[in-house]
């Protein structure tokens, strides 16, 4: 027995392998134990969507500037639509970044387990990764499409004050939320197809019940908990104040948002956990 | 030390067959809550309300698989397709997990269950070593420590920085196996991925796994290729489907497995000719289990004559798969019989004290004959044979170098009329 096998022997894991079970540990060590997958297949998804693309990154900012510009010349112009005293056009940019990372993230997480159906027959490792791969992926393009947004603050001459500071919880919220989300729909998607299907109807309507296109403040005050159901409002609202320096922070509505994203993940933790099982037998 | 790398208890995977493959729609969902009352009524074989399925339904891939590989074994696993080998690595490898049974495995396990595993097209031989490492379990310090090996090994230095999609197949199974091939886990598991490649990639793949071998790891192998298992392998698993397991040294088990092979595919139906109808023949080796070179084997024709025949005689000609005649032998040549009767069985043939052909593939093709009508009647059938590849003949294999015909002989070597060889160096 050479060597190498003799040194291992003080530190070679065991692995029990038992039928399916109800209730399962949601495997967060084991999964950080894999860390390194998860980097590569993040980058490989990053790498591999802008190939041969004659545009490439450029992608990453064109859609948002597109949408503002036409939500600024439909909702902003023509509709009127308030927008708490800021520029209209750097009002639903800065709401649209945010809005950006979390779509993308929730159409690709959805599909992801389904489409890597072909690593998931061949080769064993948390399958967690997949769906958390997409969301992270998405954050190569939020980033360039921030720099243009610095850029138009600039341009508008918003300076941001300290609240700047909380942007970053604000980021993480919105990856949360897109998460939640996606762990759920991944897990159902591999056993009911429909889920593909239905995403872009959700992420459409999502957007309209989102404060992207109108600030929340259209919102009766005493509503305004309710509609903080959908966690992105309360994403977007704390990005704007963030970054544009509003009056007032976000309140209630915020917190409400953030309860919600909690129980989603962690929900969708253990429903993708538990389902896991059997996907290399149903995908 | 463990004193087991792999223990299976029992290990059994149940599938679904049929129309509903896993997924379904909510059309088919509604449809079925819908229906579900009405069927209750009707009576099914499992009231449980959900969709009615029958035992046929259901499929056992794997059935009550136990066994024990001790660290360090090289155990090869063979049976039919569908046998569920293939199952069986999976469960290992923890993809997917077993309908009842259980199993545990010391050690990290890496899985070859196919070639090139995640390779993603557009991007280069390099980015995809990396990538295709990480899914295997390699660490990004360990793949930065075997780049250099892994691309020699797979003869791709030039082309590291080119995207996939531009190799070609050899090039793209080589770099595969190539980076699956530098895992450094405690169990590797191999399934038939060796079957892909040229004669010299395969070779080369062996003479890997066989060093993988000799460090001390243990190996599951799968495969259809019976030299490469007897090869690479010490202890042999059957699988057969849906039921448990047959385990032991790796010769014995291919044997077994492929005297059984050979009894199913060989032909069982009868043949008739004008006065006789045959039943089978028999190619029975006497000592073994497979038809060796150099041992005894039985060729026995079974028949019953249809009417009487009074100067009996069977002729047996050996011929290549390619129907090149070999050799033939006439039974009147050795012995006379007396009249035979209508209606009998009757069984006449040969003890061949040393079959002197090499492994391959052999037809025989059968006359009967009864001389005293001077009737002389060729069996319309090809009876198929294989002789199995053994180690023989002091020790190495006999292969189509040698030609058709093994020969048994002893050495002869004088210098000066003395001896320089023991005279006693004996061959087999």
């Amino acid at each position: 027995m050479s060597e190498r096998v003799q040194a291992h022997q003080f530190n070679v894991p065991t692995f029990q392998i038992d039928p399916p079970q109800s209730w399962i540990s949601l495997g967060l060590k084991e999964l950080w134990e894999y860390r390194e997958l998860l980097y590569f297949l993040t980058w490989r998804d990053i790498k591999v969507r802008y190939k041969q693309t004659v545009l490439g990154a450029a992608w990453a900012v064109i859609q948002p500037f597109f949408m503002m510009v036409v939500f600024s010349l439909f909702f902003g112009r023509l509709a009127k639509v308030p927008s708490d005293g800021i520029p209209y056009p750097v009002f639903t940019f800065c709401a649209l970044l945010p809005w950006q990372l979390f779509a993308h993230a929730l159409t690709e997480s959805s599909n992801s387990v389904v489409a890597s159906q072909n690593l998931i027959t061949k080769v064993y490792f948390p399958r967690l990764i997949v769906p958390i791969s997409a969301v992270l992926a998405g954050l190569l393009d939020f980033a360039i499409a921030f720099v243009i947004l610095l850029g138009m603050l600039l341009y508008y001459g918003i300076v941001p004050g300290w609240q700047i500071a909380t942007l970053p919880a604000f980021i993480v919220l919105a990856i949360m939320t897109a998460l939640g989300i996606g762990l759920w729909l991944s897990a159902l998607n591999v056993q009911y197809r429909d889920v593909r299907y239905t995403i872009n109807f959700l992420v459409q309507i999502w957007l309209f019940a989102t404060p992207v296109a109108y600030p929340s403040s259209l919102i009766p005050e005493k509503w305004r908990p309710l509609y903080g159901l959908n966690p992105m409002a309360g994403v977007v609202e704390g990005f704007r104040w963030a970054l544009l320096g509003k009056a007032n922070p976000p309140g209630a509505m915020l917190w409400v948002s953030i309860a919600v994203v909690v129980l989603m993940l962690l929900g969708g933790l253990f429903y993708f956990r538990r389902m896991e099982q059997r996907f290399a037998d149903i995908v | 030390m463990f004193d087991f790398s792999i223990r299976a208890e029992s290990l059994s995977k149940q599938y679904m067959i049929g129309q509903e493959r896993g997924y379904k729609n909510f059309r088919e969902v509604i449809g079925e809550v819908a229906s579900a009352p009405f069927r209750r009524l009707r009576s099914s074989n499992n009231g449980n309300g959900r969709s009615k399925r029958s035992a046929e339904d259901f499929i056992w891939a794997l059935k009550d698989v136990s066994f024990e590989v001790k660290p360090g074994e090289l155990v090869g696993i063979i049976g039919r397709n569908g046998a569920g080998k293939s199952t069986l690595l999976k469960i290992l490898s923890r993809i997917t997990k077993p309908t009842r049974g259980h199993a545990v495995i010391n050690g990290r396990v890496g899985s070859l269950l196919e070639v090139g595993t995640g390779f993603h097209p557009e991007l280069s031989g390099r980015e995809n070593i990396y990538l295709n490492g990480a899914i295997l379990g390699m660490r990004k310090a360990e793949i930065n420590r075997k780049f250099d090996e892994i691309v020699s090994f797979a003869e791709v230095e030039k082309f590291v920085d080119t995207p996939v999609k531009r190799y070609s197949s050899g090039m793209y199974v080589r770099l595969a196996f190539g980076v699956a091939a530098h895992m450094e886990t405690e169990v590797l598991l191999v399934d038939e991925v060796l079957a892909v490649g040229d004669a010299q990639f395969q070779k080369k793949c062996f003479n890997k796994m066989r060093e993988i071998g000799n460090d001390g790891r243990t190996i599951l192998f799968v495969s259809h290729n019976m030299a490469a298992v007897r090869t690479i392998c010490k202890r042999g698993l059957i699988l057969e489907p849906g039921k448990s397991v047959e385990v032991g040294e790796i010769n014995k088990v291919v044997d077994a497995y492929l005297a059984r092979a050979n009894e199913e595919a060989r032909d069982q139906t009868s043949s008739e000719t004008e006065s006789f109808l045959v039943h089978d023949v028999l190619i029975k080796p006497v000592e073994s289990e497979v038809v060796k070179t150099f041992e005894p084997l039985d060729i026995v024709v079974r028949f019953t004559p249809k009417q009487e025949i009074e100067d009996p005689g069977v002729y047996v000609s050996i011929l290549t798969s390619e129907h090149r005649r070999l050799a033939g032998l006439d039974f009147r040549d050795f012995a006379s019989v007396h009249k035979l009767r209508a209606g009998q069985l009757v069984e006449m043939g040969f003890r061949i004290e040393s079959f002197p052909f090499l492994p391959g593939t052999y037809q025989l093709e059968i006359h009967l004959k009864d001389m005293a009508q001077h009737k002389f009647e060729f069996v319309p059938k090809n009876y198929q044979f294989e002789v199995a590849v053994t180690p023989i003949y002091a020790g190495r294999k006999l292969d189509g170098w040698f030609g058709e015909v093994g020969l048994q002989a002893q050495p002869i070597a004088r210098e000066g009329g003395e001896f320089i060889t023991e005279q006693d160096q004996a061959l087999v």
